[in-house]
């Protein structure tokens, strides 16, 4: 019990040192702040301690200026504090373009990967060192949260959309994977890995796996057995949005809105085709509810943004707000 | 004072005057012995989840009997303990007699809510016996509502019909505040307990409706498969959380708001002085009350609410935090130049301000963003809501108990013991859960059965702070009940405090006063008090 025993977590992202740097001046102000106040409640109990029975206390004039400043001061640090906070997050949620997209599922109770290259792992992910990752991810039943403490990374993983979390790990070695949203009997078994290997390991790694297809070529071979090129060709006469040079793009809806083209619309799109329907079709396309699984909605998606040139290095994709609940 | 005196406990011994009571006396009585058998069962439950946590391995009990041990222990501490506990109790009993009045303004509505507070009570037991809930105290969905198996209906029911008897209490308090003042009791001659009463009933009347609904929802979802939080029906899964949190996160400050009320009149009466800033203490509670409102969204940061509104309900969460310093620091001010006496009750005002600050600080911290991503749903939160909701509110509860109980008994307790448990309560509590902040920065997610060796130290640590709790909750259950007999007579004020409450018998007459008191003086002014004295 007593041999590794860490008091600081492992740090592996610069995203860790910077969080690790928060919290130490966080740790700092909150220590300087409750030792004043229990100094002066101790000090005050022992100098003003009731000295004969009948004894009162002083009264004393409400000081205006002393309930200002009291209230001030914590605000302006406080503040500071949720600028800071504020800087790490968004940069925690906003993968950077040239990052890799790999796609995870969560379901009770084990997490599923998938590389671009195809490869395919349960529970265990391996990853180069040095290299920018995108993780991609959705839940078949409940929620689910992807968290690698060394990392410092945390995000929710919901059924019937795609959340994201992005790292990049600056030394080799195996992190920790836990489920940290309460999903069922087997929540605290929900554990995993994360290898982080230099980048010719991981060439080899990936070469021993001998993937069949690519994401993207599985999207392709998806998108030729649904026949989804019926309607969806690049021709203005099609019966169906051309799909080349969409992504990204903000289109006009037959109800008079208008969405921007990303992963979460175009999910919702083959499930629910009529839900936002592009202006000037028709409600013609069939719902594929049912049977597509996640990873091969995924592939399909990942094949439509490969329409667009240059698509796969935009940073609109889904970032941790979706297009669902961005307007709130 | 020899001959026997008619008090409100023995005008009448017989079980149907108890059951049938509109004295808010005897209500808040009735009260006392119910959450006391709640919080019991509650503590059991956490001493089996300690116990289970003292090795890494699960080896106590199944994964899925822990999952329920936690979703009980949850759901009785907070529907059933945490939520009446200074209201229903000290909140009824004292409210009246602070503000001149012989009762509150519903006396039945008053005695309904302890029923209703019961039935649902028993509805929970029920499920308790029935195997128990499984989804932890937020229900989330879509696991509450389509995949857990479990008694979630039954569990959530019997959360659902609690909150009606808070709706009560809070219509009630709130009447009575307004209607029921004595004369010359104009709204800042008020204890400062009233005020945060005010406050909190206002947050119950308001936000319980809210999560009501929410549980309805999870509950036609689970029963008639409506689409509504489950996306494979076409629903919205994190919809759940702004509905449960809307509410959850003001009922943090429905258990906090009336131990800070207490605060005030322990800290006023130990140093026998009036309140500093007691306008600022006031408003502040009102502060609190409003904003808890508007911060809900700051449990979603990582569940991919937009990134603007995680932005947004972190400035706002800050916000609430100002109100809060403002109190601590009017609290310290306060004993500055008081005549201050280490009483049992000021033990536990001493001790409250220390875990609250603790409490209050790891919350700021919480809501800054990019810290909540690493510590959301780890150790570290269930550390800071206990220093909040036990170093706070529990604190709070006792250490008003300590303060009236001779009040409402009649009754001193031993002064010797009852510091010990103090201090056993504040080591032990500190021992259980300071731990925890390390072990949930290193990681450790909480509502783990079982964790990876290197978390079990702290875990140890953790689990030996708990027994040391469990001697010091033990301790005052013993002698309180040994005062009701055997403990010295405490005659009306045996603190020398001020208050309207302090100026009639122990225990008092069942209409509190024998004629309408009107009030001349500010609250806690205790310079007044001593010159009608002498004079
Ligand atoms: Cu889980
Ligand atoms: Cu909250």
């Amino acid at each position: 019990m007593w041999k590794n025993f860490p008091l600081f977590p492992d740090k592996a992202t610069e995203l860790a040192a910077e969080v690790d740097q928060l919290t130490f001046v966080f740790l700092a102000i909150a220590l300087f702040f409750s030792l004043l106040v229990a100094t002066l409640v101790i000090y005050f109990a022992i100098r003003y301690r009731r000295r004969s029975e009948g004894q009162i206390g002083e009264t004393e004039e409400t000081g205006i200026w002393l309930e200002i400043v009291w209230s001030v001061i914590p605000l302006v640090i406080l503040l500071g504090m949720f600028f800071w906070g504020a800087k790490i997050y968004i940069k925690a949620y906003r993968p950077p373009a040239d990052a890799v997209e790999y796609f995870v599922t969560g379901k009770q109770w084990m997490w599923k990967f998938q590389h671009p290259e195809g490869n395919r792992e349960i529970n265990h992910l391996h990853v180069p060192v040095g290299q920018r990752i995108r993780l991609t991810m959705t839940s078949e039943d409940v929620i689910h949260s992807f968290f690698v403490p060394a990392f410092r990374v945390k995000a929710d993983v919901l059924p019937g959309r795609f959340t994201s979390i992005w790292f990049e790990a600056n030394k080799t070695g195996t992190f920790t994977l836990f489920c940290a949203e309460f999903c069922g009997a087997e929540h605290s078994q929900m554990m995993g890995s994360v290898i982080v290997m230099e980048p010719q390991d991981y060439e080899q790694w990936l070469a021993a796996g001998q993937p069949e297809q690519t994401v993207i070529g599985s999207g392709e071979a998806l998108f030729a057995k649904y026949v989804c090129n019926t309607c969806h060709f690049p021709d203005s006469a099609a019966r169906a949005p051309i799909l080349q040079g969409i992504w990204g793009k903000e289109v006009a809806l037959s109800d008079g809105e208008s969405v921007v083209v990303d992963a979460n619309y175009v999910r919702e799109s083959i499930l629910e085709p009529t839900a936002k329907l592009v202006k000037g079709y028709q409600p013609l396309m069939p719902t594929y509810q049912g049977q597509l699984s996640e990873e091969e909605l995924f592939q399909l998606i990942s094949y439509v943004r490969s329409l667009t040139s240059g698509a796969a290095e935009s940073e609109d994709s889904v970032a941790v707000g979706d297009s669902k609940e961005s307007e709130e | 004072m020899q001959a026997r005196r008619v008090h409100y406990l023995n005008v009448d011994y017989g079980v149907k005057s108890w059951l049938l009571t509109k004295d808010h006396k005897r209500i808040a009585i009735l009260y006392l012995v119910s959450i006391s058998f709640f919080f019991a069962i509650g503590g059991m439950m956490a001493a089996l989840i300690r116990l289970e946590l003292a090795t890494p391995a699960g080896d106590l009990v199944q994964p899925d009997v822990y999952n329920r041990l936690f979703t009980a222990h949850g759901v009785i501490m907070i529907f059933l303990f945490l939520i009446p506990s200074i209201p229903a109790v000290l909140g009824n009993f004292l409210i009246p007699i602070m503000i001149g009045a012989k009762d509150l303004a519903f006396p039945k509505l008053n005695l309904a809510s302890w029923y209703v507070y019961n039935l649902g009570a028993a509805l929970m037991m029920w499920a308790l016996l029935r195997g128990g809930a499984d989804t932890g105290w937020t229900f989330y969905t879509p696991y509450s509502s389509m995949y857990a198996n479990s008694e979630v209906i039954l569990t959530a029911l019997g959360a659902f019909i609690v909150g009606f008897s808070s709706i009560m209490t809070g219509i009630n308090f709130i009447v009575t505040i307004h209607r029921m003042r004595a004369p010359g009791l104009t709204w800042f001659r008020l204890p400062l307990f009233v005020w945060a009463h005010y406050a909190t009933s206002l947050i119950q009347v308001l936000g319980t409706p809210v999560v009501a609904i929410a549980i309805l929802l999870v509950a036609a979802e689970r029963l008639l498969h409506i689409g509504i939080f489950d996306p494979a029906l076409g629903g919205d899964p994190v919809l759940f959380q702004h509905l449960f949190w809307f509410y959850s996160h003001p009922a943090v400050y429905i258990m906090i708001l009336p131990s800070m009320g207490v605060m005030s009149e322990l800290i006023t009466a130990f140093s026998r002085k009036r309140i500093f800033g007691y306008r600022f203490v006031a408003f502040s509670s009102l502060a609190i009350a409003v904003l808890g409102f508007l911060v809900w969204g700051h449990h979603l940061f990582v569940a991919s609410q937009s990134v603007l509104a995680g932005v947004i309900f972190s400035v706002l969460t800050m916000l609430v935090a100002v109100p809060s310093a403002v109190k601590v620091f009017n609290w310290t001010a306060t004993l500055y130049k008081g005549s201050i006496s280490w009483e049992t009750p000021m033990l536990y005002a001493i001790g409250y301000v220390g875990l609250f600050v603790i409490g209050g600080l790891t919350g700021t911290m919480l809501a800054t963003l990019g810290f909540d991503i690493h510590v959301h749903d780890t150790y570290f939160v269930v550390s800071h809501f206990h220093y909040i909701m036990v170093g706070g509110a529990v604190m709070g509860y006792l250490g008003g108990l300590h303060f009236w109980w001779p009040k409402i008994t009649g009754r001193l307790y031993p002064a010797f013991w009852s510091k010990i448990s103090a201090l056993l309560i504040f080591v032990g509590f500190n021992l259980t859960f300071f731990p925890q902040f390390v072990v949930g920065y290193l990681g450790m997610p909480r509502r783990y059965h079982a964790y990876p060796e290197e978390f079990q130290v702290l875990n140890v640590l953790s689990s030996a702070g708990a027994t040391v709790l469990a001697v010091g909750y033990l301790l005052p259950t013993i002698y309180f009940i040994w005062s009701m007999r055997y403990g010295e007579r405490a005659g009306s004020n045996p603190w020398g405090a001020y208050g309207l409450e302090w100026q009639i018998p122990s225990p008092p007459p069942t209409h509190n006063f024998e004629e309408k008191p009107v009030v001349t003086t500010e609250a806690y002014d205790y310079y007044t008090l001593k010159e009608k004295r002498v004079a």
